[in-house]
């Protein structure tokens, strides 16, 4: 075990992977010469060399497009976009093409990628830097989305993303690079995509979050024992595939639950855990779900930024509401 | 055989008389596999497709100067009937896409075609990437990619061409300059001189070749493919040519087609052209045109016959979205076939749970 980073453990892991597997390439935005923007990919270059490790144009669909194409020559293509939010510049290609080149080839060519990108809020960006927009490719079959909340986790969910037969987009949490550091295991580790993790133990009411939420749900969860409320804190880890499984046994457990999402109300992916609750768990529940989201506007500038991100106060309110 | 016009024609192609009459066998046919499958289309027994007509002499002339067992095609999607070089099954498939049968995506290994492409310039990228892996896995070989004039107007034209040139990669941008895009003429596209001109932008070579001309297009595609090779990298080609017919069978080019000029260019069909070139030569004649025609008719009721027999299960679509299908779609999977089990019983059958099983597409079509 080693105490990391999350932005130290993808680091780690995306060495780990390259010397694991020459079909490897990483490229993107200044990932190569500058170990990109975050360091995500520092030391790659020298270790793995210009031809494993470029620095691609400023080209999101191109990035994308050309993911695909190597994919079928063979490559294992590990792609960033330096900001979640310039895949709107790309969104063709990850929804359009990315998304389901196996289903329109019949099976034939298969694509497995990686798209790597930083996303959310906290740490004052420019415009377009921090929306999470992980809704909007949850809905395009084809893709698979990991969103890990732990340093050990972004090491596992990025070795099984890596390892996948299937395009993931590996989503990353801005103000997690540094601010999560956690136990990260040494040598070989996988965490399988699609099964979530208990991060807190409870049965007053379940917290059910991803990516970074799941550590303000974690702060809340910890207020909310001061008042003697166990909150059990429900961490998806993937939303694509969804482990029905864990929310179901969760809701069946507490009966009450508040839903956390860094992402605007309305029709985030926040909205599809209340729908799998009341398909699979409706007669557990003692409450009517709460969602704790963004508001439903474009992501603020700065000085606005902590009045729309769900923060402690905001879920400790739902969980009292649910209580009550 | 006019020995001296023949002379003129290897000299001009470096093609013997067999090869030369083999690229017009293979336009005529182009053609006339398009021109059966309007004719499905029109009957209801296949979906909306992009006629060939006015496109076979740079289609058949790119793939006549690949080689099929090296090279990579990505086409939009109104060159497949043209190319057969890549192998029969070419046909087959096709027709297969145009039933609406998802078996149409999956050109079988190993012919070295991906799926038609509706989103346009979509494959461009996706061409260059492929490129650029071969480079990287030491593979001989390049990529082809067809796009039309109206598809240099998107991003991803750009991006890739740029990304290409940056990367040396070997790959070869064909532009179909066809004249329309549906209803917008070349002038509505761009007030570039040429298509071929944007090579410049990108640093690397761009020419403009006359599209109705077989031997150019194979000439030019042959000259580009030995420098990528060479690691000389990209060549843009544009290939003028004139949409002979409508974008696809839903478009009626009469509302925005000048009746005079489709008649002008119709003077100068490639098909006509590259006919009369070896006529004159001695090297066609009208049993070499029957004979071609009814072997082309008998190939494509053999590609026909083989995909209306297909059978398609109707949850067909859950099989390839993933490498395995999640537990979600195992469960929407299990409520398809429930309620088509439903439906069998209401209609008083006994078959198998899921019905019919002939992948008709007109199976749900309101009588």
């Amino acid at each position: 075990m080693a105490v990391m980073t999350m932005v130290q453990a993808i680091n780690a892991t995306l060495h780990e992977e390259m010397a694991r597997d020459d079909r490897v390439v990483v490229f993107g935005q200044d990932v190569a010469k500058n170990g990109g923007v975050f360091r995500a990919t520092e030391g790659l270059l020298d270790r793995f060399g210009a031809e494993r490790v470029v620095d691609t144009p400023l080209s999101e669909a191109a990035i994308i497009g050309s993911a695909i194409g190597l994919a079928v020559a063979g490559m294992v293509p590990v792609a960033e976009i330096q900001f979640l939010g310039f895949t709107y510049q790309a969104f063709h290609q990850i929804a359009g093409q990315l998304a389901r080149l196996r289903y329109r080839s019949d099976g034939r060519f298969t694509t497995p990628i990686v798209v790597r990108a930083p996303f959310g809020g906290g740490v004052r960006t420019p415009e377009l830097h921090s929306d999470s927009i992980e809704a909007q490719f949850a809905n395009c079959p084809g893709l698979k989305i990991a969103m890990p909340s732990s340093a050990a986790d972004a090491k596992g969910l990025l070795a099984a993303a890596i390892r996948d037969p299937d395009p993931v987009l590996f989503l990353e949490p801005l103000r997690g690079y540094r601010a999560i550091r956690d136990d990260v295991p040494e040598g070989d580790l996988v965490v399988p995509l699609g099964q979530a993790r208990t991060v807190r133990s409870g049965d007053d009411l379940v917290i059910i979050a991803w990516s970074y939420m799941v550590e303000v749900a974690r702060r809340a969860s910890v207020e909310l024992e001061k008042e003697g409320i166990a909150a059990r804190v429900l961490d998806l880890r993937t939303i694509v595939p969804l482990d029905v499984d864990a929310i179901r046994e969760a809701v069946e457990a507490c009966g009450r639950v508040v839903v956390v999402q860094e992402a605007p109300e309305t029709a985030g992916f926040a909205s599809e855990i209340v729908a799998t609750i009341v398909d699979e768990a409706f007669y557990s529940l003692e409450a009517p779900v709460a969602r704790v989201s963004a508001w439903d506007v474009p992501y603020p500038v700065g000085l606005l930024e902590d009045h729309y991100v769900p923060n402690v106060d905001r879920v400790v309110a739902a969980a009292r509401r649910v209580l009550d | 055989m006019n020995v001296t016009v023949t002379d003129q024609l290897a000299q001009r192609s470096g093609l013997g008389p067999a090869e030369l009459q083999d690229l017009l066998r293979r336009m005529i046919a182009a053609r006339l596999f398009s021109s059966r499958c309007f004719s499905l289309q029109r009957q209801g027994r296949m979906g909306t497709m992009a006629p060939i007509d006015g496109a076979e002499a740079l289609i058949v002339g790119a793939a006549a100067a690949l080689d099929p067992a090296t090279d990579w095609v990505l086409p939009q999607y109104r060159e497949m009937h043209g190319l057969l070089r890549f192998g029969e099954e070419v046909l087959t498939t096709t027709v297969k896409y145009l039933r609406g049968d998802p078996a149409g995506g999956h050109f079988p290994a190993p012919i070295r075609i991906w799926p038609p492409q509706i989103a346009l310039a979509a494959q461009i990228p996706q061409a260059v990437g492929l490129a650029w892996g071969m480079k990287l896995r030491r593979e001989e070989g390049v990529v082809l990619v067809f796009f039309g004039d109206g598809a240099t107007s998107e991003g991803d034209f750009y991006e890739g061409c740029n990304f290409a040139g940056v990367l040396d990669a070997p790959v070869i941008f064909l532009c179909n300059n066809n004249a329309w895009a549906i209803s917008t003429p070349v002038r509505l596209q761009t007030r570039a001189r040429s298509f071929a001109a944007k090579a410049e932008a990108f640093g690397f070579p761009g020419e403009s070749v006359d599209g109705r001309d077989v031997l150019a297009v194979r000439d030019a595609v042959a000259r580009a493919r030995a420098r990528a090779i060479a690691g000389g990298g990209p060549t843009l080609i544009e290939a003028r040519s004139y949409r002979l017919g409508p974008h696809t069978t839903a478009d009626d080019p009469g509302r925005y087609v000048p009746a005079a000029e489709i008649e002008r260019e119709r003077q100068r069909d490639p098909i006509d052209l590259f006919r009369r070139e070896l006529e004159e030569a001695g090297l066609w004649n009208a049993s070499f045109e029957e004979e071609t025609r009814r072997d082309a008719d008998a190939r494509f009721d053999r590609a026909l016959q083989a995909a209306e027999a297909a059978t398609v299960r109707p949850d067909a679509f859950f099989d390839h979205v993933y490498d395995r299908p999640t537990a979600r779609m195992e469960r929407q999977r299990r409520e398809l076939l429930e309620a088509l089990s439903r439906d069998e019983i209401a209609a008083g059958g006994a078959g198998e749970p899921g019905g019919d099983r002939s992948g008709r597409p007109d199976r749900n079509r309101p009588e």
